[in-house]
């Protein structure tokens, strides 16, 4: 009976015309592509994009120079050179990080006290030079105030959890 | 000018017209298949397909010409240059050539020849050599390879492609196209002749070298196949080529079983469109069947083919063509 019962299926193309189906059902199925440029797909608060160095709502630069973060990175991405202000407060005067180092892997917004770099959500930074990679504190601290908005919702969203 | 077309030179000129009329058309469709295919595919695999050249993507099949033409011709150091040259030509123009016979409506075969079906199963028999030729010309283990591999697969599938045509033509009595499908009027074959359907649809398959059966390209395989070294102008030709079979061969379908131009019952709204329209329709409806199953299966084996087309198709369409000679033997219903 199972031998008869094989025969059938198989000249009845059974497994065949089941697999047909599948395709067919898909065939009107949402697609899953977007159109990348045009439309983007939801990014998590917690997304670890491109750095950026934050400032004080008075425009003072939040970043004291303690070098946790120098510290941390496992990549050494990170170069910081710091010397006391006139004011008598401590300040970087040399903040790079070479972005072709980096693994973004966040340790370096954790790791800061006062949330001066923080990763943003921007992810669109390719460049067509190496050279263009290697951030100084002039680009650190300009892509924080282009994201400052975003980046400040993004903590605050993330506050609970830390 | 009906003394004109009378003329020798009257004449040719008007072979020259409906030679182009639809050659034409069916390069287009060629253009636009190799869209459709992309199209089709995306959405089973629930991606989107070509969508920005052109509103849809239409003008995708243009770019892809362009581009083609563009490329540079290189020939192989150790090929054979001319056979080289030849075989994509070949197999391009004896494509184009088998749609003589094929009727788009009552009449409208450009040779309306009393062996049409004969003619194309001549032609396509030829088809193999343009694929020999490349594959032995190319010097290269992968083209030699894909080009036995084809070979053989064509050779096979051709034998229960001819019982089947023979299972039509005892229907029929007649191996003039046109009367195949005049003989359909009232009842298309695939309805009385489901099993033999079924078994040409998937020969076909296996004659134009298409997914399941696509061992002889066998991307993972034999990267391309027997046109591995073709590139610009002379792939495209081989291209041109197997797209053109492709639907050589849903026309043939359509021709044998779902009763060609006819629409599908004779009543007002289908008697409106005019017959070519409905046998571009049936040709679409089968070139899409075409695209659905090779989104569907995985490759077949080598020996898994070979056993396909010589253990099973060979002695069941054999048993059915006897069976439908006795049937209409014993009936009465076997056609002067």
């Amino acid at each position: 009976m199972t031998t008869l019962d094989r025969f059938a299926r198989s000249f009845l193309l059974t497994e065949l015309v089941g697999g047909m189906a599948l395709t067919l059902k898909q065939f009107f199925s949402r697609k899953a592509t977007i159109n990348y440029p045009h439309e983007k797909s939801p990014l998590s608060p917690r997304f670890k994009g491109e750095h950026g160095l934050r400032r004080y709502p008075n425009g003072e630069e939040r970043c004291i120079a303690c070098k946790l973060c120098e510290a941390v990175c496992p990549a050494l991405a990170i170069t910081i050179e710091s010397e006391p202000r006139d004011d008598g407060s401590r300040r970087t005067t040399r903040y790079d990080i070479d972005m072709t180092k980096c693994i973004y892997c966040g340790l370096c917004e954790e790791a800061c006290p006062v949330d001066a770099i923080v990763e943003g959500p921007n992810l669109e930074f390719a460049v067509e030079s190496r050279e263009e990679l290697l951030y100084d504190k002039e680009k650190l601290l300009a892509n924080g105030d282009r994201w400052e908005p975003v980046l400040a919702k993004r903590l605050e969203l993330d506050a609970p959890y830390r | 000018m009906t003394e004109f077309l009378n003329t020798p030179v009257g004449m040719l000129a008007l072979t020259v017209a409906q030679t182009l009329a639809l050659l034409v058309p069916v390069l287009i469709a060629v253009a636009y298949l190799t869209w459709a295919e992309r199209k089709v595919l995306a959405a089973m695999q629930m991606r989107k397909g070509p969508n920005v050249v052109g509103p849809f993507g239409l003008l995708q099949p243009f770019a892809d010409a362009l581009k083609m033409l563009m490329k540079e011709t290189i020939i192989p150091s150790g090929a054979s240059r001319l056979l080289f040259m030849a075989a994509p030509m070949l197999t391009f123009m004896l494509a184009m050539l088998a749609w003589a016979v094929i009727p788009v409506n009552d009449g409208w075969a450009i040779a309306d020849i009393n062996v049409g079906i004969l003619y194309l199963f001549a032609i396509s028999s030829l088809g193999v050599y343009g694929i020999i030729i490349a594959g032995w010309a190319s010097n290269s283990k992968y083209a030699f390879l894909g080009a036995l591999r084809s070979a053989a697969q064509m050779v096979s599938y051709e034998v229960s492609i001819g019982f089947v045509i023979v299972t039509v033509l005892l229907c029929v009595g007649s191996l003039n196209l046109t009367e195949i499908v005049r003989a359909q009027e009232n009842l298309w074959f695939f309805i009385p002749l489901f099993p033999m359907f079924v078994i040409f649809f998937i020969s076909a398959l296996a004659e134009t070298n298409r997914a399941p059966f696509d061992l002889p390209e066998g991307e993972s395989e034999l990267v391309a196949g027997f046109f591995v070294e073709y590139s610009s102008m002379s792939f495209a030709l081989f291209f041109l080529g197997e797209y053109a079979n492709m639907i050589l061969m849903s026309a043939l379908t359509t021709i044998l079983f779902l009763g060609g131009w006819y629409p599908p019952l004779h009543i007002e709204p289908f008697t409106w469109i005019p017959g070519p329209v409905w046998f571009a329709l049936k040709i679409a409806l089968v070139l899409f069947f075409f695209i659905w199953v090779r989104a569907t299966f995985p490759r077949y084996r080598y020996d898994q083919l070979m056993r396909l087309g010589w253990k099973v198709f060979l002695p069941f369409s054999l048993l059915w063509l006897v069976l439908t000679a006795g049937f209409l033997k014993i009936t009465g219903l076997l056609p002067a």
